[in-house]
């Protein structure tokens, strides 16, 4: 054995520091405690799902590590260091991107415009549209992103590229940790495909992704681990290769016993009966 | 996979679900499909400018005499300039009611302080557009700081500053500028020497494609598409054409006036700051969704302050050069139809009450609409009873347009 800290063949999320890390995160909204003692842990490289039930603190969680609601209590730390985000621009100097599930594009503007915006590449105030288009093109292909043409408005995107669009804008100020949320409700099969083909790319780029969805199927074909939040407390950190998409469902519902699991049961006994 | 063709192509050309037309027939092509899909830009605005003057042609030959035409410029500079701040503000999808009555004051405090007062000229100009320039910041102040929405707040900006200019005036109502003062020589008198105007239509055009080659150089050297260059030339020799004839046709009669040529100059200088600057950028962004401008690290609120400021000080601007035309200040400077003009400008001219699609030509080509009908009309010897009636059933028109045309382009997915 080496000195090394670790066992060689442990799990790709215990051989790496943690890029961001939060813990004994507490926040609570006038009576609501919406997050209790919440601790997270994201690594480069990786895909960590975040699941959880309606009103689990996902959201809460989310606007958290974003910087729109500073946490009453606990500590994050980036790259090992201990950081403040007291706000939206400080979780992106300090290299979280955040895709929230409202997108936040211009649809008026083309995809040009709306990837630069507020970050427009201009000389004296003057901009320059060729270096914008050149970039542009550059980063939608490092992702293999489908986008047809850069110059026509967002709004005749589908909701896919709409989607690709919000998460190449993320990009642009190299983050360390993305997060997305919900990138695939309301998409479509073939949509759904396309971004998650994008989570992959991010992570296999080197870039620390935190993925919120509520989509099982999703969460299970690219998380690397999935966290769930219940009632505003961890509920379990799932390594997704030994993990079943039952035992995931009773952690975030609470219950051991679910329609989801008893017919997952069900199925598993009729098959053993068939092959003996 | 790729064939070395598709390889080669610029970087925004590769995608195999382009649809590429080349040449004149896929500019026609390209240009149709947009029309249909709701994307008319200035297009329905010059045919009903085409259509306006050929019936007035009909109606009365005197209507394209090249008099006549050089009144209409002379009349369409100052409203003109004021529909320029108001294109603006629409942009935001907010409005400014009150442009009337802001030039109207700036009219007042021009013919007060340097015909009463016995200011410098150079100060009293100074002092007329600077009370615009803060009566558009305290607009701006009461919306981002109260979030009282624009059409309140002009709305009581309309009366306020219309009572301002009354007391203003004060009991003799009306001020006559003096005809050998300088702003009513260069409102009345001024007009570009022929080598002059002939070397602005050749120039114009000239510096048109040098920008735009020298773009498609840059674009070419990047890896993207240029655009041809006879797709330049065709264009730039198409505006130099219309530029030509118009200043051969003005100059039958007594020229481009000065004042024409400085509203076209701030037009231009407008659109070039919409399209092609930072702040240009942050307008359109916050006029098509402000949460996201804002989330996007845009100071949304200086965009807001910075439009109102402009509109008014363009107000303020547009009612000394009325005051100048007609060589006085009264208590009806700025009244009447000024207000509606203006704004009613705007929109003919295309640019969107919804916010977030226009451009700074919407006020040229809006004005001249406008101004053809109330022309066209008094030459018809109708008075203003029917003008207004018509400009009434224009703008309607141009507001249909411009809703069908949002749904039109909703339902092709351009909205």
């Amino acid at each position: 054995m080496t000195t090394s800290t670790h066992a060689p063949d442990a799990p790709i999320s215990e051989r790496r520091e943690p890029v961001l890390s939060l813990t004994g995160i507490s926040k609570r909204f006038g009576a609501v405690q919406a997050l209790t003692d919440v601790s997270l842990d994201v690594r480069v490289g990786e895909v960590v799902a975040l699941v959880g039930d309606n009103g689990a603190g996902k959201s809460t969680l989310v606007k958290v590590i974003a910087g729109v609601h500073p946490p009453d209590a606990g500590t994050i730390r980036f790259d090992g260091r201990p950081v403040t985000i007291d706000g939206p621009a400080a979780a992106q100097r300090t290299g979280i991107a955040t895709v929230f599930q409202d997108l936040a594009l211009c649809d008026n503007l083309d995809v040009v415009a709306n990837l630069f915006l507020g970050n427009e590449v201009a000389e004296r105030g003057v901009l320059d549209e060729v270096e914008m288009e050149r970039r542009s093109w550059e980063l939608l292909r490092r992702l293999s992103a489908k986008i047809p043409s850069v110059r026509i408005p967002v709004a005749s995107l589908s909701g896919g590229q709409r989607q690709t669009v919000a998460i190449a804008r993320s990009l642009l100020g190299s983050p360390r940790v993305v997060m997305l949320d919900e990138p695939t409700a309301a998409l479509g099969v073939a949509q759904t495909a396309e971004v998650l083909n994008l989570v992959e790319a991010l992570r296999d780029q080197g870039h620390a992704v935190i993925l919120i969805s509520h989509n099982m199927a999703d969460v299970m074909a690219v998380a690397d681990r999935i966290v769930v939040l219940r009632l505003g407390r961890n509920n379990g950190d799932f390594d997704v290769n030994t993990t079943t998409h039952e035992q995931v469902v009773a952690a975030i519902t609470g219950a051991t016993t679910n329609a989801v699991s008893e017919r997952a049961a069900r199925s598993a006994r009729t098959s053993e009966e068939k092959t003996p | 996979m790729t064939s070395p063709s598709t390889a080669s192509l610029p970087a925004d050309l590769a995608d195999d679900r382009l649809i590429r037309e080349q040449g004149l027939r896929g500019y026609v092509t390209r240009f149709t499909a947009r029309v249909r899909s709701g994307d008319l830009g200035a297009l329905p605005v010059v045919v009903g400018l085409a259509v306006i003057w050929v019936v007035f042609y009909a109606l009365n030959p005197v209507f394209l005499s090249s008099r006549n035409l050089v009144n209409l410029t002379l009349q369409s500079a100052a409203i003109g300039t004021i529909a320029l701040g108001v294109v603006l503000v629409l942009l935001l999808a907010e409005i400014d009611l009150s442009v009337g009555s802001v030039s109207g004051l700036a009219a007042a405090l021009l013919a007060v302080t340097f015909v009463q007062g016995d200011l410098p000229l150079l100060a009293a100009l100074l002092l007329a557009i600077g009370s615009g320039t803060a009566i558009g910041l305290l607009y701006g102040l009461l919306y981002v700081r109260f979030g009282v929405p624009s059409f309140v707040i002009t709305l009581a900006g309309l009366l306020g500053f219309l009572g301002l200019q009354l007391y203003v005036l004060g009991d003799t109502g009306s001020i006559n500028l003096p005809f050998d003062s300088a702003v009513v020589q260069f409102a009345q008198q001024a007009f570009l020497p022929a080598p002059v105007a002939y070397a602005l239509a050749v120039l114009v055009p000239a510096a048109y494609a040098a920008v735009r080659l020298a773009a498609g150089r840059r674009r070419a050297a990047a890896g993207l598409s240029a655009p041809p260059v006879l797709d330049v030339a065709v264009r730039a020799g198409l505006l130099a054409a219309v530029l030509l004839l118009a200043v051969w046709y003005l100059g039958v009669d007594r020229g481009v006036s000065v004042m024409f040529t400085l509203f076209a100059l701030l037009v231009v200088l407008v659109d070039l700051a919409l399209r092609r600057t930072r702040w240009g950028r942050a307008v359109f962004a916050v006029g098509g969704n402000v949460e996201a401008a804002r989330r996007a690290g845009i100071a949304v609120n200086r965009v807001y302050l910075s439009v109102f400021a402009l509109c008014s000080t363009l107000a303020a601007l547009g009612g000394i050069l009325a005051a100048s035309r007609v060589a006085a200040a009264n208590q009806s400077s700025g009244g009447a139809d000024t207000n509606l003009n203006a704004i009613a400008a705007a929109v003919i001219g295309g640019t969107s009450l919804f916010g977030g699609r226009g451009s700074a030509y919407s006020a040229l080509l809006g004005i001249l609409v406008i101004q053809s009908i109330s022309s066209g009309l008094t030459l018809l010897n109708l008075d203003s009873s029917v003008r207004y009636m018509v400009t009434g059933a224009v703008l309607l028109l141009a507001v249909t347009v411009d809703s069908l045309s949002r749904r039109s382009r909703r339902s092709h997915g351009r909205a």
